[in-house]
């Protein structure tokens, strides 16, 4: 579209000037002038504040859900683990399983309804590319597993004596497998082609985070381990089990994290490209 | 863009010309019978001028909505060409959104917002910066009355007025064409009045061009300029609503509500009952005004009166004119 060049300079009355015969492009000298595309930046926020407004009607009781699920599966992993390299992925698969809840499963729920009841037409009605509203969205998604991700983490350390000092790492954990696993969710929530495949999917996915996340990987047989590896929030809970040592390897908890953004960028893309696809049908 | 330079000067905001949308044949499911191939436009060639309010008239599944998507770059066509303002938006689909605003039937998207954030958000997302957006909001709010639920969300409102707070979100990031599909649907006439002062508004200080789709009747005739008859995916007409009803001027419509049951033993009745349409125990007649003169003479003496409950005669509406051109009775609303 960069070959509009009138685009930026062109106020949103369009029809004003089209009335008075002002030309809009060489080439094509009648046509209007059309009024300004919605920014990227600025329309991401305006989606990602829109999204978050949900939650306040919408989100709270399912966050609730999502925390007690996990303080809950730890509370029973307490019974089998004590302490040591078990816990620190008991309490790490957990806490990410709150991210997988929200941004995987509810974000696959939710772009699936959207898709099939006609709702992604209002957006693709307005001058607003694709990447706004689903970054935008995603972004809100990953933002409701804040609260959840740091009670249950907080409990976990609490719960298995594990140190709380470099839980800090949170802050980079949560909007890297946040934008790994919602940019999975919005994709399989775009791309399945019925609704209540995206449903399925989504909560398929989030039982695999579950259980490839929250089982300690040194009891799982071959073939499994293999699938925990292809499993984006798998890196996202490595990555966090680490800042549980006393001297944590940063280099491998970087590695980790850089794999959570890469499978975000290449998913978020896939998402963006699949609600271009669903929009215009 | 031969054709919209040409159409552009001739004050056509939108050119329509041989649009067709076949929907392919599906295969059944266990349980489910495969459906035929289904063409939604047919053909359909429209033009629409500036600050007009132009009609989609006719049932559910006439392919109005089809139609519609096609204009507003949601869906393309498999054939034909959809010129607005001088862009070939068949061509360039996302140049729609520049161009139209557009009201959908479904809210899915703006539901859990507030009525204030959705229409702001929207007006954002209309590429509005914050600071505009927000006065337009305000702006918006106040000329439709809905400051009161503004701070409500969508979802907790009667259908009505969250009908209202769509098109409230329709206006903000004012555009030259309006595209609304079946705006007043469950609205309280307060809300109706509002809706079309707000259109009337834009109409008269802006030259804003309206596509409105509606299957009432009633509507079709107090709000158009002019209106095109949709019928199995084919414009079946297209004039103004006086010049559509001249056509069958030489008709009246006569209406007979029996108390019980028709007097059918009458045998003026009987002969009537051959042309009636029957509703339950209402009888619909169209005739000419003599033969109407007759009727109602002979249903309103003699037997036959017992039975009635009541009775109109009316000059010819819209859905006589629809009817008349070989349309399906069902699905046109008159209220």
């Amino acid at each position: 579209m960069s070959a509009i060049p009138l685009e930026s300079s062109v106020e949103a009355a369009a029809e004003r000037a089209s009335a008075s015969g002002a030309t809009g492009r060489p080439g094509a000298s009648h046509a209007a002038p059309l009024a300004p595309r919605a920014r990227l930046l600025p329309a991401l926020a305006a989606v990602y504040r829109a999204q978050l407004s949900r939650a306040r009607v919408a989100r709270i009781p399912l966050l609730f859900v999502a925390t007690f699920q996990s303080v809950g599966i730890m509370i029973l992993m307490r019974g089998v683990v004590d302490g040591g390299s078990e816990a620190r992925s008991v309490v790490a698969g957990s806490s990410v399983l709150v991210v997988a809840f929200v941004a995987l499963n509810l974000l696959a729920q939710y772009f699936g309804r959207l898709r099939a009841d006609g709702g992604l037409d209002h957006y693709a009605t307005l001058p607003v590319r694709p990447a706004s509203v689903v970054l935008g969205t995603a972004a809100a998604y990953a933002s409701f597993t804040v609260p959840g991700t740091f009670v249950t983490a907080v409990f976990g350390c609490l719960l298995f004596g594990l140190p709380m000092a470099h839980l800090w790492i949170l802050a980079a954990v949560i909007p890297l497998a946040g934008a790994a696993l919602s940019g999975l969710g919005a994709a399989l929530g775009l791309l399945a082609p019925r609704q209540e495949l995206a449903t399925l999917f989504g909560q398929l996915g989030m039982s695999a985070a579950l259980l490839l996340g929250v089982l300690p990987a040194s009891r799982m047989p071959g073939p499994i381990a293999y699938a925990r590896d292809l499993l984006p929030s798998t890196y996202g809970v490595e990555a966090f089990a680490r800042g549980f040592d006393a001297h944590p390897d940063w280099a491998l908890i970087g590695l980790d994290l850089g794999v959570c953004a890469a499978v975000g960028v290449v998913s978020l893309a896939v998402a963006a490209w699949a609600y271009r696809r669903a929009a215009v049908r | 863009m031969s054709t919209g330079t040409a159409a552009a000067r001739a004050g056509t905001v939108c050119a329509v010309r041989g649009l067709v949308k076949t929907y392919p044949a599906t295969r059944g499911r266990r349980g489910a019978p495969g459906t035929p191939e289904v063409r939604a436009t047919d053909g359909i060639s429209l033009e629409v001028h500036r600050g007009e309010i132009f009609g989609l008239l006719g049932p559910n599944g006439a392919g109005k909505s089809t139609l519609v998507r096609q204009l507003t770059g949601l869906m393309r066509p498999d054939a034909g060409s959809v010129d607005v303002l001088g862009h070939d938006l068949v061509r360039h689909p996302e140049r729609a959104a520049r161009l139209i605003a557009y009201l959908g039937q479904e809210s899915t998207a703006l539901d859990e917002l507030t009525v204030s954030l959705a229409v702001e958000t929207t007006g954002r997302l209309r590429g509005l910066p914050l600071r505009e957006a927000r006065a337009e909001r305000d702006a918006v709010l106040a000329e439709l009355g809905l400051d009161e639920i503004a701070g409500r969300p969508l979802k907790k409102l009667s259908g009505g007025q969250r009908r209202l707070a769509c098109f409230a979100t329709a206006l903000v990031g004012e555009r030259p064409v309006l595209v609304l599909d079946e705006p007043t649907t469950g609205m309280d006439p307060v809300a109706r009045r509002a809706v079309w002062a707000a259109v009337d508004r834009r109409r008269a200080e802006r030259g804003a061009t309206v596509l409105l789709v509606t299957h009432n009747v009633i509507e079709a005739e107090t709000v158009l300029d002019r209106v095109a008859v949709i019928e199995r995916g084919r414009v079946i007409a297209c004039d103004t609503p006086a010049g559509l009803k001249a056509r069958v001027a030489d008709e009246v419509r006569v209406e007979l509500v029996w108390r019980d049951r028709a007097p059918v033993e009458v045998p003026e009745v009987a002969a009537l009952r051959a042309e009636a349409q029957e509703a339950g125990r209402r009888w619909t007649l169209r005739l000419s005004p003599e033969r109407a003169r007759a009727a109602v003479a002979t249903v309103t003496g003699g037997p036959a009166f017992a039975a009635l409950d009541d009775f109109t005669l009316a000059t010819p509406s819209l859905e006589d004119v629809y009817l008349a051109l070989g349309g399906r009775t069902e699905g046109l609303v008159k209220a």
